[in-house]
């Protein structure tokens, strides 16, 4: 697997620096590498916030992404900032409910998840971060669902047995429609 | 664990019982973990001050009774303790300062940035005084750094500067602790303002009006100062051994300039990296002894050009220095770094 570097992007609130923790977290449960860069300050505290998470079989030099392979961009101004910077060949994961752009570049693969849509079919409209990280292992392998279904337990340990039985349902049914196809343009 | 949080745990680890700070972005996180895992110690005291000014003379306070103590801010409430500061270095008192670094000058903005270089490493406040400055470039970095801060502050009775940034504050890497140190274990402070029955009293002051005895006071810094030069310099060097042209960069910096020099390599340029862990001392020996081989030096630092200075004094006519900065709280990419490598080595045909 090398090295693979992986930039979260979004708005305050969609869960998007959850999504890199739980990405990195997992990583460190399969003994990798493992480097959790998030924006901070001023974005945190409302509009973008982004976050840059590398998975790594050898140490890690920089954490900082020059280009990085994938990108998760949960909304229009994400994909706006982002496209350019992903490494020729990667691939980006666009939220298919609220980013109605269309990549320019034909150098990437494209795949879009309608994430808000199934996660509120699934009565877990707060998952939406979760069916997004579900898709996005599933399609890259970096870490296996298992590996982030136990993390995110973990990580929401304090919030009880529903919301572990709901985002593991989200999880599962963002590798789902993955699995399923997908909606994939190249 | 979140970089900030690496150094409230290491610090409690290393025995440290006391922090004082006042909030400023950012390393809230910090005084954030401090607050919650001091009041899980019987022994341990939290105080958020009312000010930069009363949090460094509480430490001072509570270094003077001989407890571990420890302050941290960011570089414009790290420039309000300086004066604080100066009287520790001027009194011999032990403490660890962590700052990290945003961007300046003035307030500046809340992104990572080294553009307190020259504030660290000249002491800082007046007086002329030194204090001894880390530069961790990594969460498992943070924690032996940190705990050895608060060794070398005791060991020499003077502040110690842990020199951070925004992104080594804000970054999670896994990491490893060692076993908590009991506080009670740590050698005696035979100086410690703890109590005079049964013993003549202790003076601790940085008032000494007869010039006489302030020159010999000066002298006695300067000799302490010397022995911190002579045995606590601490440097990486990171694929230096058939390089044709060094990289040196401390901090976030440094690691950015690893990735760097990782994508030199796969391009078959010969870079290597030199890392000062300690930036006063500076490793000034250990760099000289890579020249004259080493004909090109490249500095890259996230700020207009400091560290080069001290580059330069120690290399002198032997190798020819290169600069690469950016300033304000920009962090440039491993490519970006990569470039300026490449350009110099196309220029002075290094290969």
């Amino acid at each position: 697997m090398g090295m693979t570097k992986t930039i979260f992007s979004g708005f305050g609130g969609q869960g998007v620096l959850m999504m890199g923790y739980v990405l990195a977290s997992s990583g460190m449960h399969e003994d990798k590498h493992v480097t959790y860069l998030p924006s901070y300050g001023a974005e945190v505290r409302g509009g973008t916030a982004n976050c840059t998470i590398t998975v790594s079989d050898e140490p890690i030099a920089s954490p900082v992404a020059s280009f990085p392979d994938f990108a998760v961009l949960m909304n229009t101004p994400s994909l706006v900032r982002f496209e350019g910077k992903v490494k020729a060949g990667g691939t980006i994961f666009l939220n298919d409910d609220l980013v109605e752009l269309k990549p320019k570049r034909l150098d990437i693969a494209v795949l879009r998840v309608p994430v808000n849509t199934i996660a509120d079919r699934l009565g877990h409209a707060r998952g939406a971060n979760m069916v997004m990280i579900g898709a996005f292992v599933q399609k890259t392998g970096l870490v296996s669902l298992k590996s982030v279904i136990k993390s995110v337990k973990e990580i929401f340990a304090t919030k009880g047995a529903k919301v572990h039985k709901m985002n593991t349902l989200a999880l599962k049914e963002g590798a789902a429609f993955v699995r399923a196809g997908g909606e994939s343009e190249l | 664990m979140r970089g900030s949080h690496v150094i409230g745990e290491a610090a409690t680890r290393a025995g440290c019982r006391f922090y004082a700070g006042y909030p400023i972005t950012p390393q809230n996180e910090l005084p954030e973990y401090l607050s919650k895992r001091f009041a899980e110690l019987e022994d341990a005291t939290f105080i958020q001050a009312e000010s930069e000014l009363a949090a460094i003379n509480m430490v001072m306070g509570a270094s003077m009774a001989g407890v571990r103590a420890m302050t941290s801010s960011s570089s414009p409430g790290i420039s309000l303790k300086q004066e604080g500061i100066s009287y520790m270095a001027g009194t011999e008192l032990p403490a660890v300062v962590v700052n990290v670094m945003r961007g300046g000058p003035g307030l500046g903005n809340i992104a990572p940035s080294q553009q307190d270089y020259f504030q660290a490493t000249r002491g800082g406040g007046h007086g002329g005084y030194r204090t001894i400055v880390l530069a961790p470039h990594s969460g498992q970095e943070l924690v032996t750094l940190t705990m050895k801060a608060f060794d070398l502050a005791d060991r020499y009775r003077l502040p110690v500067v842990l020199l951070g940034d925004g992104l080594m504050g804000q970054m999670m890497e896994p990491v490893t602790f060692p076993d908590p140190i009991d506080p009670a274990t740590l050698p005696r402070k035979d100086w410690v303002l703890g109590g005079a029955k049964g013993r003549g009293g202790h003076l601790l002051a940085s008032l000494l009006l007869d010039p006489s005895k302030m020159e010999q006071h000066n002298w006695k810094l300067a000799r302490k100062y010397a022995a911190i030069r002579e045995r606590e310099t601490e440097h990486e060097s990171y694929l230096l051994d058939d390089a044709v042209l060094a990289v040196v960069a401390f901090g976030t910096a440094a690691r950015i300039a690893k990735g760097a020099v990782n994508r030199v390599r796969k391009a078959g340029l010969k870079a290597g990296l030199f890392r000062p862990v300690t930036l006063w001392p500076f490793p000034e020996r250990q760099l000289r002894a890579l020249t004259p081989r080493l004909k090109h030096i490249l500095v890259f630092e996230m700020n207009l050009g400091q560290m080069v200075e001290d580059v330069k004094l120690s290399i002198g006519e032997q190798a020819t220095v290169h600069f690469y900065g950016r300033p304000g709280g920009i962090v440039s990419t491993p490519h970006e770094i990569a470039e300026a490598i490449t350009k110099l080595c196309y220029r002075y045909d290094l290969g």
